[in-house]
């Protein structure tokens, strides 16, 4: 298996997690082939709507903001694709406000733009999104602090413990080293896995540009030998 | 080929992740239905108001995780905390001895991953641990009541899995 990509818990540059991140070490489990945390809650293509996955189109009129279309592939660990898995995304409208009444930033909300969207993957482990590009958005973790824009995904996996929520960047964002979410992540592999890449065969000509991003989840624990 | 960190659920999830009686995974009046409800608490012991968690059981039920309807029985579930840090959940029992539990929150930049027992038994994980810190996995209550806090850090810190 390979090494966990993931944050510490414990990132002083992050704020939030002085008081929130557990200090004790997690505890192995893994040796007991009955534990319900190496299955996966079961997604049917018939719990989402149609529209789920377009984001410009739930809203009687269409959004402001730069539409584009992000898709790529749910993996696993040997690159094998990850079917009939839920994708949920939320985001933040182009001008960097999210519809969440707990977001004060003084920047438009855009009635026709609500900025959040589910789908199933495919038997190629594929989900597309139809949005807007998110706008950045300060807030106070620090002094002048700037999110990058982002759009936060939520996926299942085959296993609890593949369960994986994260965000997605944009390439060449000027914000990205200033942030200290996205530079928790120690190893920088691993950061640039979290930044979209621009693609022109996505993009659709005289209507949206195209992002892939393909996501890569942990082998389920069963499968190490 | 390089993993997919993780990055936190953040503040703004709550628009976006809650549904339809996700909270509920059986309908009211069914009648093998628990409830499993409890708070989540910081290191200083403040009640933590924007964190999810994800109840799962092991099966996936009568339909797909997320329907709901008359007498089905779903296998997962999804609370956000009140603004006193309290969630709850209405269940069956699990099939084996314990309900899986994970928990998202903003200043979790990896979400955890913990174990509701209804009873204290002999178990591999259980054994594995502790008295003081065995208990943090077990819930209070019985018959079709069971109250489980999580303890993100500090004096009594939950035990969270490794995975
Ligand atoms: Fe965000």
């Amino acid at each position: 298996m390979p090494p966990s990509p993931h944050p510490p818990n414990q990132s002083p540059g992050y704020r939030s997690t002085l008081l929130r991140a557990p200090a004790q070490a997690p505890v192995p489990f893994k040796t007991d082939p009955d534990a319900i945390e190496l299955t996966s809650p079961v997604f049917g293509h018939e719990e989402v709507g149609a529209l789920d996955a377009d984001l410009t189109r739930q809203h009687h009129g269409e959004p402001i903001g730069e539409r584009i279309i992000v898709t790529g592939r749910v993996l696993d660990g040997d690159g094998r694709p990850v079917r009939d898995t839920l994708v949920e995304v939320w985001q933040a409208n182009s001008a960097g406000r999210y519809i969440h009444q707990g977001d004060q930033h003084p920047a438009p909300l855009d009635p026709n733009f609500t900025g959040a969207g589910r789908c199933v993957t495919d038997a190629e482990g594929r989900y597309r999104f139809v949005t807007i590009k998110p706008g950045a958005y300060p807030w106070r973790n620090h002094s002048n602090a700037w999110r990058p824009a982002h759009i936060h995904f939520s996926v299942f996996g085959r296993a609890f413990t593949e369960r994986l929520v994260t965000q997605m960047y944009f390439p060449g964002d000027p914000l990205m080293p200033f942030d200290p979410i996205l530079q928790s992540i120690p190893d920088a592999a691993a950061r640039q896995r979290l930044v979209s890449d621009f693609c022109l065969e996505i993009t659709e000509p005289e209507w949206a540009l195209g992002y892939a991003f393909d996501i890569v989840l942990g082998d389920t624990p069963m499968e190490t030998p | 080929m390089t993993l997919t960190p993780s990055q936190t659920v953040g503040p703004f999830y709550g628009y976006a992740l809650p549904y339809e009686h996700d909270w509920e995974l059986v309908a009211e009046g069914h009648p093998e239905a628990i409830t499993l409800s409890g708070r989540v608490l910081d290191g200083a012991g403040e009640p933590v108001p924007d964190a999810l968690l994800e109840l799962w059981l092991g099966f996936t039920g009568d339909r797909g995780a997320l329907l709901r309807g008359d007498g089905l029985v779903s296998g997962f579930g999804r609370c956000g905390t009140a603004p006193d840090g309290s969630y709850r959940f209405r269940t069956v029992r699990p099939s084996g001895p314990y309900l899986s539990l994970q928990i998202f929150a903003r200043g979790l930049l990896r979400s955890v991953l913990t174990r509701v027992y209804l009873e204290d038994r002999p178990d591999p994980l259980l054994d594995s641990l502790d008295p003081a810190r065995r208990r943090t996995l077990i819930a209070t209550g019985s018959g079709d009541s069971y109250h489980f806090d999580v303890r993100l850090q500090g004096t009594g810190e939950t035990v969270f899995l490794d995975f």
